[in-house]
C-alpha cells in the first residue's frame, strides 16, 4: 500500500518539472529570436523613410538624383459617400477604374491602405491636394524615386527593386514592398545610400487597429538621411566609350594605375538606366532581362570571359625574365610559325613575317610573334624537374596578377576567369603525360586561359606601375570625404621584379612607333600598346563553326608616370588593330586631352561610332538557329 | 492552508488585469468565502452520510441542462440567473469525488469483484457521458483522473499500464504511421523477449500463441487508432492533434491559439513586462486570455520566475493535498483528500500544457486563475470540504 501512495506524488513533481523546464526554454533560451515576431504582430511600426542619397561622377557631375512622385492611397472602411464624377476628373480616371479599384482594396483589407493611383503627375498632385480634405479615406503618399540626368553607365548605377519575401525574411530592417538596392552601386553601397529609417511604435488590438503609442514613445527614432557617393567613373569618358561602342558588343575597362580607381567601364550594348524606374518599370525589366540575344544586362566588363590573346604575351615575357629562362636579348628565330612535333598539325602559324634573323624580346611583343612565345613558353615548362611543378610556378606569377580569381572590386557581379593548373590538366590527363607541347597554345592566350576585361585592365595596370597594382575601385568619396578603405590604398605587389618590366614596354611603346597599332599614334602622348586578336567558334553538335575573330586591345598612357590602363574588348570585331586600336587610342586622347582628333586610314572617330557589327552578330545568330531547328 | 492563501491572492493581482470582468469575479469572490465559511460550518459527518444525495442532485442539474440549460459558446452548460450564469459540471466534481470516497469506504470494498469495478465505472461514467453530451469533452476529461484514486486503493497496476500505453500508441501512431509502430511494437516484443531469455536466463515456454495473440490485439489497437483518427474524427479534432505533433504547421487558422500563446509567453522573458504591461495582453492577442489561457497572461507580465512559480505553488499544493490525505484516519477522508488531488492536478496539468503548447487545445480552467464563479465556487467547494475533513480529524484525536 506504502508503495501505491508514491506514485501520485512523483508524478506531480515529473510534471512540475517538465512544465518549469518548458517554460525556462520558452522563456528564456528563446526569448530573443521571438523579439522580432512579437513587435511584428503587437505593435505597429510607422515608418519615416530618408531621401535616398546622390551620386556623382569623380568631377562631381550628378549621375543619379530622386524625383518626387505621389500616391493616391485609400482605407476602405473610411471612405465616406463623395462627388465621383468630380473625383474621377480630378484624377483623370474614369468611373469604372474607381469602382474596380475600391473593391480591390476592400477584399485586401478594409482597416489598411491600399494603392489606389500610383505616381501622380506634379500637376495632378497640385490640383489634388487642394481638394483631396473633401474624400475621406483618400490620402497622398509622397515617395521618392530614382532619376537619371544621363543615360550613361546603367550597369555600374545598377537599380533598386521592392524588398521581396525572401530578403524580408533574412534582414529584419527591410520590409515587403520596401525599396532595396539590387544591383550595382545602388546595391553595393546600399546600407550607404538609404540612411536609416525612421520609426515610431504604435500599440495596436488584434483586429490591427492602432489604439495609442507604444510606452509613450520613447522607442521612437528620426530618419538618418542617406549619404551621398561620388564615384570613380569620369562621366565624359564614360559616355563616350559607350558612344565609341555602339552597335557592338564587348567592353571597355579603363583603370587609374596610381589608384587603382576606375575611370570607365562600359559595358555594349547597355540600357537607359531611366527604364529602370516609374510606371513603365515592369514592362521594360521584362524586356531587358528576357532579351537574351544581346544581354544588356550582363556587364561584360565584368561578367565575360574571353581568351586574353596576344596581350597574355606580356605576362608570358615578364615571367620568362623573371625566371631567367630568357633575357631581354635572347633570340629565336621564326619560321611564319614553330612547330612542337613531328606531326603535321604539330605547327603553330604566326603572322609576324620576321625571318632568317633571330628575334628578342621587344621585337616579339612589337610584332606579336607567336613562335618567340612557343620558345619562352618550352622553356618555362621544362625549367623544373616536372611539367607540373614548373606549371605551377607559371600559374603563380599570373596569380599575382589578379588574374584567375575575383579581383575585390566594390561592384556585386564578376567572374573569377580561369588559370589552368597542374591538377587541371592531371584530370584531364590521367597519366600526367602532359607537356608544355599538349598546352601550347597557353603560350599566346588562347588555350584553356579565361579572362575578364577588368582582370586584363588591371593586368595593364600593374606593368604601367611596373610591378604592383592597387585594386581597383568605383567608390571615390562619401559625402564629400574621400573614402580611406586599407583594401584600395594598399600596393599589392606582383611577383616580378621591377626592372623586369622596362623591356616589356619598351615593346609596348614600339607596337604604337612600328608595330600593330601604328596607324592610331596620337600626337604628344606616349602609349604603350598591345593588340590582340581571338579566334572563335560556336560548337553546336560537334561542328565548329569558325566566326569573325575578337579584337582585343590592351594599352596604358603616357609610358612614363602612367595616367590610364585600360582593356578594350570588341566581339567579333576583327583585328585586333581595326577596332579595338582606335578605341583605346581615342579613349586615351580623350581621357587625357579631353577632346579627340585621331584620324586613320582615311577613318575618324565617327565613322567608328557608325561601324556596325550587327550583321555579323545576325549571322551568327542565324547559325544557331539554323542548329535548332535541324535538331 | 496558507498554500491555497498564496494562490488564491496571487488570483486577486491577476484578475485586476481585466477591469470589465474584474468586478463580477470580486462578487464572486465574496459569495465563495461565505461558502467556505458556510462549508466549514457543517458538521463533517455530513459530507459522508449525504454524498450519495448530493452527487444524485449534481446529476440532476446536469441532466437538467437539457431542458432549460443556456447555450454559450456551442455548449449546452449553463444556467442562467439574470445577469450570472452558473455551470453545474464544475459542481459535478465535487459530488462525483464525494460519491467515490462514499463507495470505497465501504467495509472491505475490493476492486477484485467485477461487480465493484461496474460500481466505480457507473458513477465515473454517469457525469462525464453527460458532460460529452453537453458538448464539452475538456470538462469531461477530468474523470479520467480518478484511475489514480483507484491505483491508490488497490487497483491492478496493469490496467495503469494498459493506459498508459494504449496513449503511448496512440500518439506515436499519428506521429509515425500504423505500419511503422507495428513494426516498432514486434521488435520492442523481439527485444523484450531476447532480454527475458538471454540475459535473465528463464526459459520460456509455449508462449508464442499468446505472445502473437497480444502483438495481434496491439496491431489491430494501432490500426483502429489510424482507422479512428483518419475517419472518425471530425476535421477540427484532427487539426488540433497535428498541430500539437508537429505534423502541420498552422499559425492563422486552427493553430492561432496555440501559437499565439506561445508567443506570448515566450514574450515575457525572464522576468516578464511587468504587471498590466503585457502589450499582447492589451492588444487581446490570444482568444480566451482571461479564461482557459489565463496561464499565457502571467507568462508574459510575470516573466520566466512568476509561471514558474505558479507552478511550483500549484505543485506544492497539490503534494501538500496528497500528504494530508495520506494522514487522514477514516478511508472516507483520504479518498475524498485523493479525489481533490486528482482533480487539481488535471485540470493544472491539461490547462498548463496546452497553454505552453504541450497538450492539444482543451477548453479546462485553471483552479482558483480562471475568470468564472461556477469553476471558482467548484473548486472551493472542493477544496473547503476537505478542509472541514482534515479539521474533523483534529476533533477526533
Amino acid at each position: 500500500m506504502k508503495k501505491r501512495s508514491l506514485l501520485f506524488p512523483l508524478l506531480v513533481i515529473i510534471t512540475g518539472f517538465i512544465f518549469v523546464a518548458r517554460l525556462f526554454f520558452l522563456q528564456v533560451v528563446h526569448h530573443d529570436s521571438n523579439e522580432i515576431s512579437l513587435s511584428g504582430s503587437a505593435i505597429k511600426r510607422i515608418y519615416t523613410y530618408p531621401e535616398r542619397g546622390f551620386v556623382y561622377d569623380r568631377n562631381g557631375k550628378l549621375l543619379v538624383a530622386n524625383e518626387q512622385t505621389y500616391d493616391v492611397k485609400v482605407i476602405p472602411n473610411e471612405v465616406k459617400a463623395f462627388d465621383t464624377i468630380e473625383f474621377c476628373n480630378l484624377l483623370k480616371i474614369d468611373k469604372n477604374y474607381l469602382t474596380t479599384k475600391l473593391d480591390r482594396a476592400r477584399n485586401y483589407s478594409p482597416w489598411l491602405p491600399s494603392v489606389f493611383l500610383s505616381q501622380l503627375s506634379k500637376e495632378d498632385y497640385a490640383y489634388l491636394q487642394e481638394k483631396i480634405h473633401k474624400y475621406k479615406g483618400f490620402s497622398i503618399q509622397r515617395k521618392s524615386l530614382r532619376k537619371y540626368p544621363h543615360k550613361s553607365a546603367a550597369n555600374v548605377l545598377g537599380y533598386i527593386n521592392e524588398v521581396n519575401e525572401q530578403l524580408a525574411r533574412k534582414n529584419p530592417y527591410y520590409e515587403q514592398g520596401e525599396l532595396v538596392g539590387t544591383q550595382g552601386i545602388e546595391k553595393e553601397y546600399e546600407d550607404i545610400l538609404r540612411g536609416t529609417k525612421g520609426v515610431s511604435y504604435k500599440l495596436r488590438n488584434r483586429l490591427n487597429k492602432v489604439i495609442g503609442p507604444y510606452k509613450e514613445g520613447i522607442y521612437d527614432t528620426l530618419p538618418q538621411p542617406g549619404k551621398d557617393l561620388s564615384l570613380t567613373i569620369d562621366l565624359d569618358l564614360q559616355a563616350y566609350g559607350e558612344l565609341l561602342m555602339s552597335n557592338k558588343r564587348g567592353g571597355i575597362v579603363a583603370i587609374e594605375p596610381s589608384t587603382g580607381e576606375i575611370l570607365a567601364l562600359v559595358t555594349a550594348p547597355s540600357y537607359d538606366p531611366n527604364l529602370m524606374v516609374g510606371r513603365e518599370r515592369s514592362k521594360n525589366s521584362v524586356m531587358l532581362f528576357n532579351d537574351t540575344i544581346n544581354k544588356p544586362m550582363f556587364d561584360r566588363g565584368l561578367q565575360s570571359t574571353y581568351a586574353p590573346g596576344s596581350p597574355f604575351k606580356l605576362v608570358e615575357g615578364l615571367i620568362g625574365l623573371q625566371e631567367n629562362v630568357i633575357t631581354p636579348n635572347t633570340g629565336f628565330y621564326c619560321h611564319h610559325g614553330y612547330r612542337y612535333g613531328y606531326k603535321a598539325n604539330n605547327f603553330m602559324g604566326c603572322h609576324c613575317g620576321i625571318t632568317g634573323r633571330p628575334i628578342d624580346l621587344r621585337l616579339g611583343i612589337a610584332k606579336s610573334c607567336n613562335s618567340y612565345f612557343s620558345n619562352v613558353y618550352k622553356l618555362l615548362l621544362e625549367k623544373y624537374d616536372s611539367s607540373q611543378e614548373s606549371l605551377t610556378h607559371w600559374a603563380n606569377h599570373l596569380q599575382s596578377f589578379g588574374l584567375g580569381d575575383y579581383l575585390g572590386y566594390d561592384l556585386p557581379i564578376g567572374a573569377k576567369g580561369f588559370i589552368p593548373s597542374s591538377e587541371y590538366y592531371d584530370k584531364i590527363y590521367p597519366r600526367k603525360t602532359w607537356r608544355y607541347s599538349t598546352t601550347i597554345s597557353n603560350a599566346i592566350g588562347q588555350g584553356e586561359i579565361l579572362t575578364t576585361p577588368i582582370q586584363l585592365a588591371n593586368m595593364i595596370a600593374a606593368i604601367a606601375n611596373r610591378g604592383f597594382y592597387f585594386t581597383p575601385h568605383i567608390l571615390k568619396k562619401i559625402n564629400g570625404n574621400p573614402i580611406k578603405i586599407e583594401k584600395y590604398t594598399t600596393k599589392k605587389h606582383t611577383t616580378i621584379d621591377a626592372k623586369n618590366f622596362e623591356p616589356i614596354i619598351n615593346g609596348m611603346s614600339d607596337v604604337y612607333k612600328s608595330g600593330t597599332a601604328k596607324h592610331v599614334q596620337i600626337k604628344d602622348i606616349e602609349i604603350c600598346g598591345k593588340t590582340g586578336t581571338v579566334e572563335n567558334f560556336i560548337r553546336k553538335n560537334g561542328v565548329k563553326y569558325q566566326v569573325a575573330d575578337h579584337s582585343i586591345f590592351v594599352a596604358f598612357a603616357p609610358k612614363d608616370n602612367p595616367k590610364i590602363a585600360l582593356a578594350i574588348f570588341v566581339e567579333n570585331g576583327g583585328f585586333g588593330s581595326t577596332i579595338a586600336a582606335p578605341i583605346a587610342s581615342l579613349m586615351i586622347e580623350k581621357y587625357l586631352k579631353g577632346t579627340t582628333s585621331l584620324t586613320w586610314w582615311g577613318q575618324n572617330s565617327q565613322s567608328l561610332i557608325e561601324k556596325s557589327l550587327e550583321a555579323e552578330y545576325k549571322k551568327q545568330l542565324s547559325i544557331q538557329t539554323l542548329e535548332k531547328s535541324q535538331n | 492552508m496558507n498554500i491555497y492563501a498564496a494562490s488564491s491572492s496571487e488570483n486577486h493581482q491577476e484578475l485586476l488585469d481585466f477591469s470589465t470582468r474584474y468586478g463580477k469575479q470580486i462578487i464572486w469572490m465574496g459569495f465563495s468565502v461565505v461558502i467556505s465559511i458556510f462549508l466549514l460550518f457543517i458538521e463533517s459527518s455530513f459530507y459522508e452520510k449525504f454524498a450519495a444525495y448530493i452527487y444524485l442532485a449534481c446529476m440532476i442539474l446536469l441532466a437538467g441542462l437539457f431542458l432549460a440549460g443556456k447555450n454559450i459558446n456551442g455548449a449546452t452548460s449553463w444556467y442562467a440567473i439574470g445577469s450570472f450564469s452558473i455551470q453545474p459540471t464544475e459542481f459535478a466534481k465535487t459530488g462525483t469525488v464525494l460519491a467515490l470516497a462514499r463507495l470505497l469506504n465501504e467495509r472491505q470494498f475490493s476492486f477484485k469483484p467485477f461487480v465493484n469495478k461496474v460500481k466505480t465505472f457507473v458513477i465515473i461514467m454517469v457525469p462525464a457521458v453527460l458532460i460529452t453530451l453537453q458538448p464539452d469533452p475538456g470538462s469531461a476529461l477530468v474523470y479520467v483522473s480518478f484511475i489514480l484514486l483507484f491505483y491508490r486503493e488497490g487497483l491492478h497496476s496493469n490496467i495503469l499500464i494498459i493506459g498508459t500505453l494504449a496513449i503511448v500508441l496512440f500518439v506515436t501512431t499519428l506521429v509515425f504511421g500504423y505500419l511503422y509502430v507495428i513494426a516498432g511494437a514486434c521488435v520492442t516484443t523481439a527485444i523484450i523477449l531476447w532480454y527475458i531469455s538471454k540475459v535473465r536466463k528463464k526459459i520460456l515456454r509455449f508462449v508464442w500463441p499468446k505472445i502473437i495473440g497480444v502483438l495481434t490485439i496491439v496491431s489491430g489497437y494501432i490500426y483502429s487508432v489510424y482507422f479512428l483518427f483518419h475517419y472518425v474524427f471530425q476535421q477540427r479534432h484532427r487539426d488540433r492533434f497535428n498541430i500539437l505533433l508537429g505534423l502541420s504547421d498552422d499559425t492563422s487558422d486552427i493553430g492561432y491559439n496555440t501559437y499565439q500563446s506561445i508567443k506570448t509567453i515566450a514574450s515575457g522573458g525572464f522576468w516578464g513586462k511587468g504587471y498590466l504591461q503585457g502589450d499582447r495582453t492589451q492588444g487581446k492577442f490570444v482568444p480566451e486570455q482571461d479564461t482557459d489561457y489565463i496561464f499565457s497572461t502571467i507568462g508574459e507580465e510575470w516573466g520566466f520566475w512568476g509561471s514558474a512559480l505558479v507552478v511550483i505553488l500549484f505543485m506544492a499544493f497539490i503534494l501538500r493535498i496528497l500528504y494530508l490525505a495520506e494522514k487522514q484516519k477514516s478511508k472516507f477522508s483520504r479518498i475524498y483528500g485523493y479525489g481533490v488531488a486528482c482533480v487539481f492536478f488535471f485540470h493544472v496539468l491539461i490547462n498548463v500544457a496546452m497553454v505552453i503548447g504541450l497538450f492539444p487545445t482543451i477548453g479546462i480552467p485553471l483552479p482558483f486563475f480562471s475568470y468564472g464563479g461556477s469553476s471558482l465556487w467548484g473548486f472551493t467547494m472542493l477544496l473547503f470540504i476537505f478542509i472541514k475533513l482534515d479539521a474533523a480529524k483534529k476533533y477526533e484525536l
